[in-house]
């Protein structure tokens, strides 16, 4: 079975929508924030939001699953928004200082543990 | 272990995380190897693409603009409650590639899954990888009743350079994907020996 190759627009593209309306249409998080897809992602405790800060439902409901460390893949498949989205919402959590992101450190010495890691990981499988 | 992250006020462990990818034609079996050995059901979630990244020309203003959404599956392997695997299939046709830049970021590595009825299906997922230098390996899926072939003729047939590992596998099976695993990893730390600079290209900015 093969999908037609001249259409854009086909079962596998999903759903053509507008722009999330609770990004404010917003497709992408500003530059510079980039959020890795499985970046984890954790709370501030007491945090103290700006006095500017809007928070919208999904602000909110994203904040609320992330009292333990997640990722943000799996942030996006539980509260079943897509990962665009959430990494747009997450970048504003973010800049209001409600939310850390803590990317996984890449460097040549990190980068053989980690693998070292996951080899020995799937050896005890 | 300086990967991981530590938080020195509330001493909270920070999982380290690592993906996989795994890319091959459409329905040759990505998504069942996935659930084989992830702890749970493949998930799925979607990646909003605006206009500019399909590449599309609109000139007709503001109002016209689109988002359109791809799914995108992955798994998931916790070996300790510090350290989780994601294994991410990828988007199986050509229009989506500007996604697995993305996917690729960063990965411990890919495999390519071939059938080797349709062996032309992973060419492109292969010249991919090659051209990023990306660590990969071919895994034939062994689908019943298709014609067996020989590791060799498919590294010959897909023109691979011989350093990348080709290997059978049953998609459907668990330790047959945790073997396909295990020998991407193998070969993944071999690269990284002799690359010591890879870590997954850097994304462009923005």
């Amino acid at each position: 079975m093969s999908a037609p190759r001249d259409r854009w627009l086909d079962r596998e593209a999903g759903p053509i929508v507008r722009p999330y309306a609770v990004t404010k249409g917003r497709t992408a998080p500003a530059p510079g924030s980039y959020v890795g897809l499985i970046d984890v992602v954790t709370a501030v405790a007491g945090a103290r939001l700006p006095t500017d800060a809007r928070l919208n439902r999904d602000h909110r409901r994203l904040l609320s699953y992330c009292h333990q460390p997640i990722t943000v893949v799996d942030l996006a498949s539980d509260i079943d928004l897509p990962v665009g989205v959430v990494r747009v919402l997450l970048s504003d959590l973010r800049q209001y200082g409600a939310l850390r992101v803590v990317a996984t450190p890449r460097g040549p010495a990190t980068h053989e543990r980690l693998l070292r890691d996951v080899l020995d990981g799937l050896q005890t499988l | 272990m300086d990967y991981r992250h530590s938080d020195p006020v509330k001493a909270e462990v920070v999982p380290a995380t690592a993906k996989i990818l795994i890319a091959g034609g459409f329905g040759v079996g990505k998504t069942t190897l996935v659930g084989a050995i992830s702890e749970i059901r493949p998930l799925s979630t979607e990646e909003v693409l605006s206009d500019r990244s399909i590449g599309i020309d609109d000139t007709s203003g503001a109002d016209r603009k689109t988002t359109t959404t791809v799914a995108m599956d992955f798994g998931r392997i916790t070996f300790r409650t510090d350290l989780t695997l994601y294994l991410f299939g990828t988007p199986g046709q050509e229009r989506f590639w500007f996604m697995w830049d993305e996917l690729a970021y960063g990965a411990v590595g890919a495999v390519v899954l071939a059938d080797t009825r349709r062996l032309a299906d992973c060419f492109a997922a292969v010249d991919y990888f090659e051209h990023r230098a990306t660590p990969f390996l071919v895994a034939v899926n062994c689908f019943d009743g298709a014609p067996s072939h020989q590791p060799e003729d498919v590294q010959i047939a897909l023109d691979l350079d011989p350093d990348t590992p080709v290997v059978l596998c049953d998609a459907r099976q668990r330790d047959s994907v945790k073997k396909v695993l295990i020998a991407l990893v193998r070969h993944a730390i071999t690269t990284s020996r002799a690359n010591p600079e890879y870590q997954g290209k850097p994304l462009p900015a923005g």
